[in-house]
């Protein structure tokens, strides 16, 4: 348990180089040694979402991932995506819904949710509450989630038409 | 489940509820939908739950559980494990005993209630699996873990009591030294209730049982108790509902003067109940930060969560029903047996759920005969106690089950039978056989309300249409009352030091904003959000001017937290209160300032003005300006008072008692057993509502809980007490594919016991919900000559039923 590897991970923008024990889990990581603690450990089985980071553009579970895994790879948390502004549509409108309400889901929520909103924007409601069906939520029963989703990808699609 | 063929069936995207920030009704704020501010901060990760503090010389505990679900600890060698890197400290029982004195979870007002002294950590025995019987404290969690290998421990394995009947049947005695099983007991009966049922034209009967499981928080137990030798204080961060109940318990356990405890609750990732207790494990890791005289942290991980997170519900109740042939109910009779683990949980005890199943059996129902008898029993699995919608699960279905049963024996319409039996809206005041009294409800206004909400008519039509077709779908109705806002006739009374009142503070700041400090608590509900709310319209000022803090023992007025449902109606008339007295006395020193009559002066939009133009008289910036900075421009003896304090306690009642009624619509697939949720539908009366936006997300959260219990969700056992399902991946919950749409209408009866009319409604959506989906799925059932009483109603229970397995 003695060992440890430099691992040089770009978070949020930032190339960040850490000597890291080889069994931590990323999501361990981004939380205790760079104190990013907006993703959230809870299942701890890949089941529930909560620790949903995106490596190198795609969505992954953070307790899934060894943090030496994502040596050399670029990992954004709702932190850095909050800041660069590409989560604000969703905010705003799980804000607006109150589509959250102990808020621990939240940042795996919205971050599956922008994968979805970027990749399907002819997405159907059915297929909403289809592709958010791996992260849990404890509080909401998940319609004002699927709804304040909705909003945001209905409000694109009628944007990009001419 | 949601029926990709039926468009019609999936609500619309809803009309976006928020309110314009500078929307106001005539009375203020109070019934809009403003967005709460305090999420603004959880959705950019920028929450702070207990686990993301760290304070200097932090060290972690990690327990050594036991394997066994009853054995005696025959050796237990702690010496190697204490040596391992990183590794701090390593206690026994015995050492924190020292420490941390034991509790017993009864309570006076549940006759004949017993249990043994419960210990942080077991000293000689282990009566559940998972019960901690060691405490390693490391660097990091992670050495902790590394060092729980290392313990030495030989056990003997003592026998294992899991089944409720067999623990009822004292075959063997969990605790010896008190005699026999049994927890607690209740016998009730109604004067003439033999003769009555004797003289009936028809009693049905049936047995319903109910897995037992539990809340499920995301965000695991968590506390960091912070122990300061030099002042002899302890300061606890924690993940809990109930702040000022665990300072008492933390004072009186661990011998620390009251007021030198503190605790701090910072956001919360989930509660449901289940935080609202005493866990050994906790009370360890406050015991361990005054041993070693520094910032200790727990944290439940997922495992630790299901093996010691409080469970609930295993019941298994008979129940009977008597009327006339015209479909007029006699009475109930109802038989009720609860396998609660092998402690009664401190200091709410595990009788309160049991409890509630005998008080609320049969509850919305006009009829003058009951029999009921409980038996709580020890097992050897994880403690049960209070979780969300204690007691009524179990008490609706059983109700609304039976109620079925017999509309379907006598041919009567299930909608058309409970109309002739709901209690009449305008019967109130009302005394309930169970001894219960019910200030004002409207079942049948919500029952109108329901069948029109849902097309009722066009639903049993559609049904009928379909049947032909071999699709089977299923209507559930299950009308409920439910406890909200206790008196200290739920706890107080009982001897335990759990407050039902709470208290707010109102300040005027100088600059013209108003703080609050309120001893109910936030978890995710919007309590902040509706303090908000109700400050501003009471003081007069506009929502952005409000801060809310809740959480902290060292800051808020003394209270009971959140639980049972009494957040809104108990700490908001305490805040209503609270806020009306400022504006009194706002007005008092802008009326001395500008030697007008008070009585001619009002508070409106941030400032005194004249009541009758509107004018303004003077801003709020500036009554703080002068009451803070330039009292000497008042006169002489006028003394400002720009902070105040007030309480509320309700009392005429022993419980507001609210009420609904819910409806599940469900399509059966009878090769494979599954059912599709197809849409659900509440009708619910919680008085005044403060923000529709809120309620009705409470109310879809709690019915999606109750669908878990009724769908999906066990904590399975094997009989030598092993738990089988401790993942996530292994016990199910919904998830979002598994939801349907749920749609929300309200009857609007206020209590007259406060101001603000406000009755609870966290808990009615779990309450009313699995009764609702059980008739559903009996009602699909019911052509194929099946039917199932025992949840949750997996495929396998259903196929059993329909004797294909």
């Amino acid at each position: 348990m003695d060992e440890f590897f430099e691992a040089t991970i770009t978070v949020n923008g930032k190339a960040v180089t850490r000597r890291v024990q080889p069994r931590q889990h990323l999501i361990d990581f981004l939380r205790d040694e760079l104190g990013l603690t907006g993703s959230h450990t809870a299942c701890e089985h890949g089941v529930c979402g909560a620790c949903t980071v995106r490596i190198d553009g795609q969505i992954r579970r953070g307790c899934l991932m060894l943090a030496v895994q994502a040596h050399g790879c670029s990992v954004d948390t709702v932190e850095g995506l909050t800041d660069s502004g590409e989560l604000g549509a969703l905010q705003q409108e799980f804000h607006e819904r109150n589509a959250l309400q102990c808020g621990f889901c939240t940042p795996g929520m919205l971050l599956t949710a922008q994968e979805l909103v970027a990749t399907q924007p002819d997405a159907t409601r059915e297929e909403i509450r289809d592709f958010m069906s791996g992260n849990l939520c404890r509080c909401t029963g998940y319609q004002s989630i699927i709804d304040a989703i909705e909003e945001v990808i209905v409000t694109r699609r009628k944007g990009a038409q001419p | 489940m949601n029926d990709r063929t039926r468009p019609d069936l999936l609500a619309p995207r809803a009309e976006k509820p928020g309110a314009p920030a500078d929307a106001r009704t005539a009375t203020g704020y109070i019934g809009l939908s403003v967005p709460r501010a305090g999420a603004r901060r959880l959705l950019q990760g920028r929450g702070t739950y207990t686990d993301d503090l760290k304070l200097p010389r932090l060290a972690h505990v990690v327990f050594f559980r036991s394997p066994y679900a009853h054995a005696r600890i025959r050796k237990l060698d702690l010496t190697t494990a204490a040596r391992q890197p990183g590794v701090i400290a390593a206690f026994d029982g015995r050492a924190i005993a020292e420490y941390c004195t034991p509790w017993v979870g009864v309570l006076a007002h549940l006759k004949g209630i017993k249990s043994p002294p419960q210990h942080a950590v077991a000293i000689e025995r282990a009566c559940w699996q998972g019960e901690a019987v060691a405490a390693i404290v490391a660097e990091s969690r992670a050495q902790g873990e590394d060092a729980l290998a290392h313990v030495e421990a030989e056990w003997e394995e003592l026998p294992v009591v899991t089944d409720m009947e067999d623990a009822l049947s004292n075959r063997s005695v969990i605790h010896p030294e008190l005699g026999d099983n049994i927890c607690f007991k209740r016998d009730f009966v109604t004067e003439g209730f033999e003769d009555a049922f004797a003289k009936a034209d028809l009693v049905v009967e049936e047995t319903y049982s109910f897995g037992r499981h539990t809340g499920v928080t995301l965000e695991g137990r968590a506390i960091l108790a912070d122990y300061n030798a030099g002042e002899h204080s302890l300061t606890v961060y924690q993940a809990t509902q109930a702040p000022h109940m665990m300072q008492d318990i933390f004072s009186r356990h661990l011998n620390i003067p009251e007021a030198n405890v503190r605790v701090i609750c910072k956001d919360v990732g989930g509660s449901y109940g289940i935080k609202v207790h005493v866990y050994p494990d906790e009370m360890a890791t406050a015991a361990i930060s005054v041993m070693l005289r520094r910032p200790v942290k727990f944290l439940a991980d997922r495992l630790e969560s299901f093996l010691t997170d409080i469970h609930a519900r295993e019941h298994k109740a008979k129940v009977r029903l008597a009327c006339t042939k015209d479909g007029k109910i006699i009475g109930f009779d109802l038989d009720d047996l609860t396998g609660i683990g092998p402690y009664s949980v401190y200091p709410r005890t595990s009788g309160i759920e049991g409890n509630q199943v005998v008080n609320l059996t049969g509850g919305p129902y006009a009829h003058k005969n009951y029999r009921a008898r409980l038996n709580v029993v020890f097992t050897n699995k994880n403690v049960t106690c209070q979780y969300r919608a204690v007691g009524h699960p179990i008490a609706v279905a059983i109700t609304e089950g039976i109620v079925d049963l017999a509309a379907q024996k006598l041919g009567i319409d299930p909608a058309e039978f409970r109309r002739r039996n709901l209690i009449a809206d305008d019967a109130y005041p009302y005394t309930f056989p169970s001894g219960l009294k019910f200030e004002q409800l409207s079942h049948h206004q919500c029952l109108d309300k329901l069948l029109a909400l849902m097309d009722y008519q066009g639903l049993r039509a559609e049904q009928k249409r379909l049947r032909e077709k071999k699709i089977y779908r299923g209507i559930g109705l299950a009308a409920m009352i439910e406890v909200t806002n206790p008196s200290p006739a739920f706890y107080g009374v009982g001897g335990a030091r759990i407050s039902a009142q709470d208290g707010a503070t109102v300040r005027l700041e100088p600059t013209g904003m108003v703080t609050c400090l309120v001893s109910v608590t936030e978890q995710g509900q919007g309590t902040e959000g509706i303090f908000q709310q109700i400050c501003a319209t009471a003081v007069g000022v506009s929502i952005d001017k409000v801060r809310v803090i809740t959480g902290d023992t060292g800051t808020t007025p003394y209270g009971g937290g959140t639980w049972a449902s009494r957040g809104a109606g108990i700490g908001g008339e305490a805040l209503l209160q609270a806020g009306k007295a400022l504006r009194a006395n706002i007005l008092e020193l802008a009326a001395a300032a500008l030697s007008i009559d008070k009585n001619a002066l009002d508070v409106s939009t941030d400032a005194v003005c004249d009541k009758a133009t509107g004018e303004t008289k003077m801003p709020l910036a500036e009554v703080g300006r002068i009451g803070y900075f330039r009292p000497d421009t008042l006169p002489l003896k006028f003394q400002a008072e720009l902070t105040v304090t007030r309480h509320y306690t309700p009392r005429e009642y022993g419980f507001t008692f609210t009420n609904g009624i819910q409806a599940s619509y469900v399509e059966l697939d009878t090769d494979t057993g599954f059912v599709k949720l197809l849409k659900h539908w509440v009708v619910e009366d919680c008085g005044t509502v403060i923000n529709p936006m809120l309620v009705d997300e409470q109310i879809r959260g709690g019915v999606v809980q109750g669908i878990g219990g009724a769908m999906l969700e066990e904590c399975l056992y094997s009989p030598e007490g092993q738990l089988l399902n401790g993942s996530l991946a292994d016990y199910l919950v919904p998830m979002s594919g598994d939801t349907p749409d749920i749609e929300i209408a309200h009857v609007c009866t206020p209590t007259r016991q406060s101001e603000l009319g406000a009755k609870g409604v966290g808990e009615a959506g779990t309450a009313g919900a699995p009764g609702a989906v059980m008739n559903a799925i009996n009602d699909a059932l019911a052509p194929l000559g099946a039917r199932v009483n025992v949840q949750p109603f997996t495929p396998e229970r259903i196929l059993r039923a329909l004797g294909k397995v």
